[in-house]
């Protein structure tokens, strides 16, 4: 190889002669090499060995190479022996040499990281820190719905300030593109509403009654709830992801600066887009649903297709409908603006965008079923 | 005796699609030299210096650094030229879940044993030898301006002392006291360690200044000399850009520079 040099070891050789102590610095000092020697000239620079020492010559004449690493090892040595009261002489350090010596002297050490908290301290400081931001959170968020809601209006009297191009194409990647997912988990559920109910309702000789079991779970409930959920993690995530990555690579100030508004360019299509979507993705939900359920019943139960569609009329009624799908716009909005929100949020680095994607679909997810639980109150309240 | 070249490039060609970049390109970098490399916006410089370093294999031709074969390199082979070269890239491309300090300790800790306490070290002196604040070593990269992310980059470039230092741009966007400060670093640190470096800059007074020849990257190929020999060179596009006012100026300044040392 053309640089072995490099790869010569770094050696080190002392020699004692009277007071006086000679180090003698031979071969490759260099970073690769500087590992072998590390704990050596630390063994070296003991007390014992340092007894009755007053001079000590560093020589760097028999040294091959030389980077900052030896520079380093040298300069700490030299600082070691200072310290125990020696006398130093640095020797056979060239012009170039001396010139990196000085270089890496002059340099100065890193202030010590300020330290945190220890253990009780850090608990309290923590739960208050955390107290603290989930009450700016909140408000933050209300801040940002009450922004959003004031360009939806804005947008809704003078429609030409919608981006169209920009709406359709996330109808197409939040709304077509999930079909095969939604429908898929909806008739899974389906499948096991069916198969649990049929087994307790069998118990009563009631196996007729798992049809409206089906029918209401489904259209009040879980059709809206699943579909809100993958939503929340495929389409909430995206845009914060989306929104994140253009934060760091500062597009949203250079959108600013152009005099572009991101809660109009950005937010305002996007959350259209989930609250036109959601409704067809939750009707499409509950067909599947009631599809995967209705061949269990078959399956299982042997109630044909013509009963369990007789079944169904007879014990629901179009309220059921749409109490189920009066929720998917309101919870659509509530993942798009959060899904925006934490994209905005996001600070400068690659790191944050993990974090606020995280944070997006959680919060996203949890303020759809606090709301679900308000919906139910609500509905129970006025008797429907 | 001629010694064998730090980077040897024969006959490179490198497309995208139809888009042809680089054509029988050769070029050979002296080891110890400083090399300017310039060319139009898009001409394929950093292009150029990616292909050098492995991270676009060449569509034809052979790349040799430190007389190993890039495009063929096992996996060992490669990770030694890895240790053995430092990049700047244009943007920095510093780790941004990292500190500056930590930055500089990633090459330390892949391709050394040293301790903890060592590679904090040693990174430190990296940081200040960049000319970077000490108390920078603990901030993000997020946290940093501009020019002082360009010098934590140098700083993780130059962890491992390499042999051979990339810099892509390394003045573009300093203010012109800090572009200043950095061209003598990096001729200061070249001496010292005795470094190879191949920078692509448009900086004039980094070209007049710090390097020893220039290559210009041209026609899909590299014309390369001294500065002297290339204004003698009768392309319009090398006459405009050392004729020109910048390159005037530059000229102008240096000859003063000279002129004041030798009185
Ligand atoms: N990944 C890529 N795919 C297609 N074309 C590319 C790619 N990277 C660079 N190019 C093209 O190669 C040319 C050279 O780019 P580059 O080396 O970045 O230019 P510069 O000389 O300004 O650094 C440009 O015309 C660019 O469009
Ligand atoms: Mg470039």
């Amino acid at each position: 190889m053309a640089t072995a040099g490099r790869e010569a070891a770094a050696r080190l050789t002392t020699d004692r002669d009277g007071s006086q102590l000679r180090l003698l610095f031979a071969g490759s000092w260099t970073t690769a090499n500087l590992a072998d020697r590390e704990a050596e000239l630390d063994g070296t620079l003991n007390r014992r060995a340092l007894a009755g020492v007053e001079r000590a010559v560093l020589s760097l004449d028999q040294v091959t190479h030389f980077d900052t690493a030896g520079a380093w090892a040298t300069l700490r040595t030299a600082r070691r022996l200072r310290d125990a009261g020696v006398e130093v002489a640095i020797e056979g350090a060239g012009a170039d040499r001396q010139r990196l010596l000085e270089a890496v002297e002059q340099t100065e050490p890193a202030p010590s990281p300020p330290r945190g908290l220890r253990f009780p301290l850090s608990f309290l400081a923590n739960l208050g820190k955390l107290t603290l931001t989930l009450g700016a959170d909140a408000r933050a968020l209300t801040g940002f719905l009450g922004l959003t809601t004031l360009v939806f209006l804005r947008a809704l009297l003078r429609p030409s300030r919608i981006r169209f191009t920009s709406l359709i194409h996330h109808m197409q990647k939040t709304g077509v593109d999930s079909l095969p997912i939604v429908g898929l988990l909806a008739f899974l559920i389906g499948v096991v509403l069916a198969y649990q109910g049929a087994d307790q309702l069998a118990r009563f000789g009631a196996q007729i009654y798992t049809v409206n079991l089906l029918g209401i779970s489904v259209l009040r409930e879980m059709g809206i709830l699943i579909t809100a959920i993958i939503v929340a993690g495929r389409s909430g995530s995206a845009f914060t992801a989306q929104i994140g990555t253009m934060k760091v690579n500062q597009e949203i100030d250079a959108m600013r600066t152009i005099g572009l508004d991101p809660v109009e360019v950005l937010v305002l299509p996007r959350a259209l887009a989930l609250v036109l979507v959601m409704p067809l993705l939750t009707f499409y939900a509950n067909i599947m649903a009631i599809l995967g359920g209705g061949l269990m019943v078959w399956v299982l139960l042997g109630i044909d297709p013509a009963a369990f569609v007789r079944q169904l009329h007879q014990s629901l009624n179009v309220e059921a409908l749409l109490v189920g799908m009066i929720k998917a716009p309101v919870f659509a909005f509530v993942i798009g603006l959060v899904g925006c929100f934490e994209g905005l949020r996001t600070g400068g680095n690659a790191e944050s965008v993990g974090t606020q994607t995280t944070r997006a679909v959680v919060e996203a997810i949890f303020l759809v079923i606090v709301l679900d639980a308000f919906f139910s109150v609500f509905f129970s309240v006025i008797g429907v | 005796m001629e010694q064998d070249p730090a980077i040897r490039i024969k006959g490179l060609l490198t497309q995208f699609g139809s888009n042809v970049i680089h054509k029988d390109l050769d070029l050979n970098v002296r080891r110890g030299e400083i090399l300017g490399l310039v060319g139009g916006s898009g001409s394929g410089k950093s292009v150029l210096m990616n292909t050098i370093i492995g991270l676009r294999r060449p569509n034809a031709g052979s790349i040799e650094v430190l007389g190993q074969n890039v495009d063929q390199a096992n996996s060992a082979t490669l990770k030694w030229l890895s240790s053995r070269w430092g990049v700047l890239f244009q943007d920095g491309a510093l780790f941004s879940s990292l500190t500056v300090r930590q930055n500089v300790e990633v090459p330390l800790k892949t391709h050394t044993e040293l301790s903890e306490h060592a590679c904090a070290e040693l990174a430190e002196i990296k940081v200040g030898l960049a000319g970077l604040p000490p108390d920078a070593a603990h901030k993000y990269p997020s946290e940093l301006s501009g020019g002082m992310r360009k010098r934590a980059g140098l700083a993780r470039a130059l962890a491992l002392d390499p042999d051979i230092l990339f810099l892509d741009e390394p003045t573009a966007g300093l203010d012109p006291i800090g572009a200043a400060s950095f061209d003598s670093l990096v001729q200061e640190l070249q001496r010292a360690l005795g470094l190879t470096i191949l920078m692509v800059t448009h900086d004039m007074d980094s070209l007049y200044t710090v390097c020893d020849r220039v290559a210009v990257l041209l026609d899909r190929r590299i014309k390369v000399g001294t500065i002297a020999e290339l204004m003698e060179d009768s392309h319009p596009w090398i006459a405009e850009y050392f004729g020109g006012p910048r390159g005037r100026a530059a000229a102008d300044a240096r000859r003063r520079v000279t002129d004041g040392r030798k009185t």
